[in-house]
């Protein structure tokens, strides 16, 4: 049987140096196929005596079985090579940089405007948008601003004609759906404003969301605790509030809305004057000369109207620091949205 | 409106600091915009006395003098031309510190010692007055500390008042506020009658009471005006901004600044006959105070005398009637104007005057005999004279009503959200200087005259807010009825439009409303734009008709920026004047330009064309679900390519359109690259359709690719719904998915490849059925558009 030992030599090391799928598959054929060489043995035990037999057999079948592993294993490893080297060759630069369309962006104003619009639709609110070119009625007139009233002063009115201006608040929306509805109701006026003013810290159009509440049982403390609500929502921080007793012809009581400075938390800086405070928008409950105007029981109904300038909360909220940039469309600004 | 805080303590004084004081008038609604102090930072400085000067032996304009510090005397040189002996004047004595932290140390000038420095008021951060020293009264005490002596450690509190509260426009009526906020007594001055030593007066007739119901006029003879303004006056008005002019100019300013009532002074040898107050004849000029001569209109109320006007009514005097140095007999007026017909008079003529500003907000019509009697005194004291009679002319029908008011107790919980005590009602409305009457249910309130802003309930409440404290009342969270909204599913929102194309690339813009007329015209010159008659500025003067230019500059901008690769869309209205009114439409625009992808190691670096912003269109209509009721095809528009423009249609009706800009137009504005234009209708894409399931198909789907030759001109979209109509009820795709023109192809002609996929929800499709569809394609092709397949 020294003959076995050797054949099992032979063939272990030729297994062993098989580097791919076929010269294995011709190893088995050669040692362990029909015609191969281990089989050929299996075959030649006939020719020994019975005695002999069932030693000489167990011993070429520990040899064949031996070797039908190896090829196994052998050939596990040759794939597993072949799917390694396949898997490395298609191995790509996961850092570059992907394909396709780079991602665009939202106006900051917009942006503003439609997390606003979000906090008083959550509540309630719906929105309404107007005309921008507006009658002189409906941006002063039922708003309780007769003409050379000194408040007209305040606004710095375009004029189309002697009737027609361009909007200078969006307060005529609400004038609008008031003469249309009847209360309750609760609605957000956003969109463009024009003023003719134009310096470092004022632009001839800028952006304004208001918003009305008229319900029977409407009072300050409501629109307080609105404000105060939304104030601190819009910009996730607890901050002092404080309302300021002003005038506007179309609220009364009317008040002017401070928060606590978001850039020095009420120390004092270049942002708020020194003052600690930010002047943020102007609300009130509503004028009953304004109720008369749109035909809504002065009696009955109480309700309050809030106003607040969108381009003022972006600068506030992102740290803006010159108004003129939102309408520069400046890409290196609006790529910072 | 400044008011200094030394004048105010001398009528009601709070025991609390400058910043307590401002930030309480802040929160009463009276804003402080700014404390400032009256003075510059400076120490050092007394009252000094110049005992002798001489000219400096070296120096044409220095002199060396000799000036008395009180206890001693130093040589100071000086440049000032009315340094001279006798003269008061402030002196910085050595080691004192001038504002911009300037110290003061011995010198020499041109040779000569000097201890120290005279001062001008610019020097002491006083005033601008820079060209001499600053002259004290001969009665100044010389030694003493000039910040004492002046009792600089004052402040000037600047108050931006809202316009209804006219009544605080004075120091009367701020110190009336911080008495009602402190509970503190006000102390106003004794305002005694002046009686009359002299018997002149002048005939006044008020020819338009209901503008003007009251006018007091007093004659004073033998002023002496050359007599100048006391320290005390000059100081008071200076730091509360007026400049000191004369004596007779700062005693009426002075009356203003105090108790709120403008007046004005004639020079009454200049007056011809008497007063007439009346409304201007029209074209009849009026040289003003100001030098300018403005020619009235017929709304202008004037004070005339018998020949002419003389003054614009509430506004400015005359020229020809003013006092000079020369004046030695005076005509005071005090007049209540009414306010409504005030409003806007001065603006009018380019007018805005501390008298005009007062009249038109409205002035306590009952004050006049008090001012006159104030100015008549303390002109008698400052520049002698003898007082006429004090006549007053009054129109007592005329003068403003003032109803009483009455408060529901009710009401305050309403409209307020709290409570407020009775008492407190009662001191808070009588403080402002209201007759208070409890009634059953509240209280019924008279107003007084110079409250022009409280006429119904709202008015009483905001008072009784604000003293109380806006800060003090309540704040309550919302509550109500739940009620469901609305929410019609075929709405899409802008919102989501402005993601969508965010997600693609575009960034959102926000361009302005008014446009360059020329750029407007060159995009569309057949409208007639909406313009302004005020703009702002001649680049800005018309509404635009189409967002398109809008972006356009603002892509030049960029480009011009080395930005070459711009994607902006826009939403907004388009203002299109129309016949009979003007429409405001919504809508949306964009542009592209430059190259089709950012730049990258793995992507087409191709400039983007027409198709790529089609093809951004046609995302958006897709969100629509009804893209099929869509249609583009080529038409001309102004300052677009005439070969590069499609128009787009919804359901047969025009709703915007995409294109090429123009190459002139391109090269008109500097535009350097090719660029690419859509404007479309904002409420055509917010349409949308609602999702409807069709089953889903077990069967296999069968494609067939057709290969066909057509005319040049034969528009794809048509072709492709001519293969859908033709092609029967089993096609379920249909891509063109290749176009050709060139070699193999007569010239004038172009091949499509078209993929057909078909399907049928019942059954597997035969290829008879299959061949049958195909052929009802190609037939229908052949006979509308003289198709030939491509061998």
């Amino acid at each position: 049987m020294e003959n076995l030992d050797t054949l099992a030599g032979q063939a272990k090391a030729a297994i062993e140096a098989a580097d791919d799928g076929a010269t294995l598959e011709q190893l088995r054929v050669d040692y362990l196929g029909k015609k191969g060489q281990i089989t050929a043995l299996l075959k030649g035990l006939g020719k020994l005596s019975p005695e002999e037999r069932p030693a000489a057999g167990a011993q070429i079948n520990v040899v064949k079985q031996e070797l039908q592993q190896l090829i196994g294993e052998r050939k596990s490893a040759l794939e597993a090579a072949a799917v390694e080297a396949q898997l490395a060759a298609e191995t790509i630069d996961v850092t570059l940089p992907g394909r396709g369309q780079s991602t665009g962006g939202i106006h900051p104003v917009s942006r503003t405007m439609e997390r606003m619009e979000a906090f008083f639709a959550a509540i309630g609110f719906e929105v309404v948008e107007g005309p921008e070119v507006e009658d002189d009625y409906h941006n002063f007139e039922a708003l309780n601003i007769p003409a050379h009233h000194p408040a007209r002063a305040m606004h710095d009115t375009f004029y189309v004609d002697e009737h027609t201006v361009l909007r200078t608040h969006t307060s005529p929306v609400q004038v609008r759906v008031m003469e249309s509805q009847q209360p309750p109701l609760k609605i957000i006026c956003p969109g463009r404003v024009y003023r003719c003013d134009s310096d470092l810290t004022h632009t001839p159009m800028f952006h304004q969301v208001e918003g009305l509440l008229i319900d029977e049982h409407t009072s300050f403390a409501d629109l307080k605790g609105v404000i105060e609500a939304f104030l601190r929502e819009f910009f996730e921080r607890e901050l002092a509030v404080r309302f300021r007793p002003s005038y506007f012809p179309f609220t009364e009581p009317s008040a002017e809305v401070d928060i606590q400075c978001v850039n020095c938390g009420g120390d004092g800086c270049r942002v708020c004057s020194q003052t600690g405070w930010l002047e943020v928008m102007g609300c009130g409950m509503v004028h009953p000369r304004v109720f008369e105007y749109s035909g809504i029981d002065t009696e009955k109904y109480t309700g309050f109207a809030f106003g607040m300038g969108v381009e003022r909360l972006a600068m506030l909220r992102y740290g803006v620091n010159d108004l003129r940039l939102f309408f520069d469309n400046d890409l290196r600004f609006l790529e910072q949205f | 409106m400044i008011i200094s805080e030394q004048w105010l303590r001398e009528w009601v004084s709070p025991k609390m600091s400058t910043e307590e004081l401002a930030h309480q008038i802040t929160m009463a609604g009276l804003e402080v915009d700014a404390v400032e102090p009256v003075a510059g930072d400076f120490s050092g400085v007394i009252v000094a006395q110049i005992i002798s000067a001489e000219q400096h032996p070296d120096a044409d304009k220095l002199r060396v003098c000799e000036v008395s510090t009180g206890d001693g005397s130093v040589q100071i040189v000086c440049g000032a031309p009315n340094a001279r002996a006798g003269l008061k004047a402030p002196l910085a004595i050595v080691g004192g510190v001038l504002p911009g932290d300037f110290k003061i140390k011995k010198a020499k000038l041109r040779g000569v010692e000097s201890f120290g420095m005279l001062c001008a008021e610019q020097e002491l951060g006083l005033s601008d007055a820079n060209e001499g020293l600053m002259e004290l009264p001969d009665d100044a005490p010389v030694g003493r500390d000039l910040r004492d002596y002046l009792g600089l450690e004052d402040k000037a509190i600047e108050i931006g008042l809202t316009p209804n509260r006219a009544d605080c426009l004075g120091v009367a009526g701020i110190a009336r506020e911080v008495g009602l906020l402190n509970n503190l007594s006000v102390c106003e001055p004794v305002i005694e009658p002046v009686p009359a030593s002299v018997d002149d007066s002048l005939p006044v007739e008020l020819l338009a009471p209901e503008r003007c119901p009251r006018f007091v006029g007093r004659v004073i003879r033998g002023v002496d005006i050359t007599r100048p303004s006391p320290l005390w006056l000059r100081e008071k008005l200076r730091r509360v901004g007026l400049r000191s002019i004369d004596a007779v100019v700062d005693v009426t300013n002075y009356v203003m600044m105090e108790l709120g009532q403008p007046m004005h002074a004639f020079d009454l040898a200049k007056l011809r006959g008497g007063i007439r107050v009346r409304t201007a004849e029209r074209g009849e000029k009026l040289e003003l105070l100001d030098g300018q001569t403005v020619e009235l209109d017929s709304e202008t109320l004037v004070i005339a005398d018998h020949e002419k006007a003389v003054a614009m009514a509430g506004v400015m005097g005359g020229q020809g009637t003013s006092v000079s140095a020369a004046t030695t007999d005076l005509f005071l007026e005090v007049a209540f104007f009414a306010p409504t017909p005030m409003a806007g008079k001065a603006r009018a003529y380019g007018l805005h005057t501390d008298a005009s500003h007062r009249f038109e907000r409205g002035v306590d019509f009952t004050l006049q005999q008090r001012a006159m009697e104030r100015a008549t005194g303390l002109l008698l004291e400052i520049v002698g004279g003898a007082a006429g009679p004090l006549q007053e002319t009054v129109s007592s029908a005329h003068l403003p009503a003032r109803p009483d008011v009455t408060l529901r107790a009710a009401r305050i919980p309403k409209l307020l959200g709290f409570e407020l005590d009775g008492e407190e009602v009662e001191r808070i409305l009588s403080g402002l200087g209201l007759g208070v009457t409890a009634t059953g249910e509240g209280w019924l309130c008279t107003v007084p005259s110079w409250r022009f802003d409280i006429a119904i309930e709202a008015d009483l409440l905001e008072e009784l807010a604000r003293v109380y404290g806006y800060n003090r009342l309540p704040a309550t969270r919302l509550s109500g009825d739940l009620v469901m909204p609305a929410r019609p599913e075929k709405h899409q929102s802008v919102s989501a439009l402005r993601r969508h194309l965010a997600a693609r690339g575009y960034r959102e813009a926000i361009t302005y409303s008014f446009v360059d007329p020329k750029l407007q015209k060159l995009f569309d010159p057949g409208l007639e734009p909406v313009a302004l008659s005020n703009p702002i500025s001649a680049d800005m003067a018309v509404m635009r008709t189409s967002l398109v230019p809008g972006l356009v500059s603002a892509v030049l901008r960029n480009t011009k920026r080395q930005q070459p690769r711009v994607r902006l869309f826009e939403t907004g209205l388009r203002f299109l004047p129309g016949e009979d009114c003007l429409k405001q439409v919504p809508t949306l625009a964009m542009v592209i330009t430059g190259s089709r992808f950012a730049e990258g190691w793995n992507v087409d670096a191709s400039a983007a064309d027409f198709f790529d912003l089609k093809g951004d269109l046609e995302s958006l209509v897709a969100l629509t679900r009804a893209s099929d009721d869509f249609s583009f095809h080529a038409a001309r528009r102004d300052a677009l390519h005439p070969g590069q423009t499609a128009f787009i249609t919804r359901d047969e009706e025009t709703v915007g359109y995409v294109g090429a800009l123009h190459p002139s137009i391109c090269s008109e504005l500097g535009v350097q690259a090719p660029l690419y234009v859509a404007e479309i209708t904002l409420s055509t894409l917010l349409e949308a359709e609602l999702p409807v399931f069709a089953e889903l198909s077990k069967f296999p789907e069968v494609r067939r690719d057709l290969a066909i030759i057509v005319d040049k001109e034969v528009p794809a979209e048509a072709l492709l719904r001519n293969v859908r109509a033709s092609a029967g009820t089993y096609l379920t795709d249909l891509t063109l998915f290749d176009v050709y023109e060139g070699k193999g192809i007569d010239p004038k002609r172009k091949s499509l490849a078209l993929g057909l996929t078909f399907r049928d929800s019942s059954r597997t499709l035969s290829d008879e059925d299959v061949n049958e569809a195909v052929k009802q394609v190609v037939d229908s092709l052949d006979k509308n558009y003289k198709a030939e397949l491509r061998g």
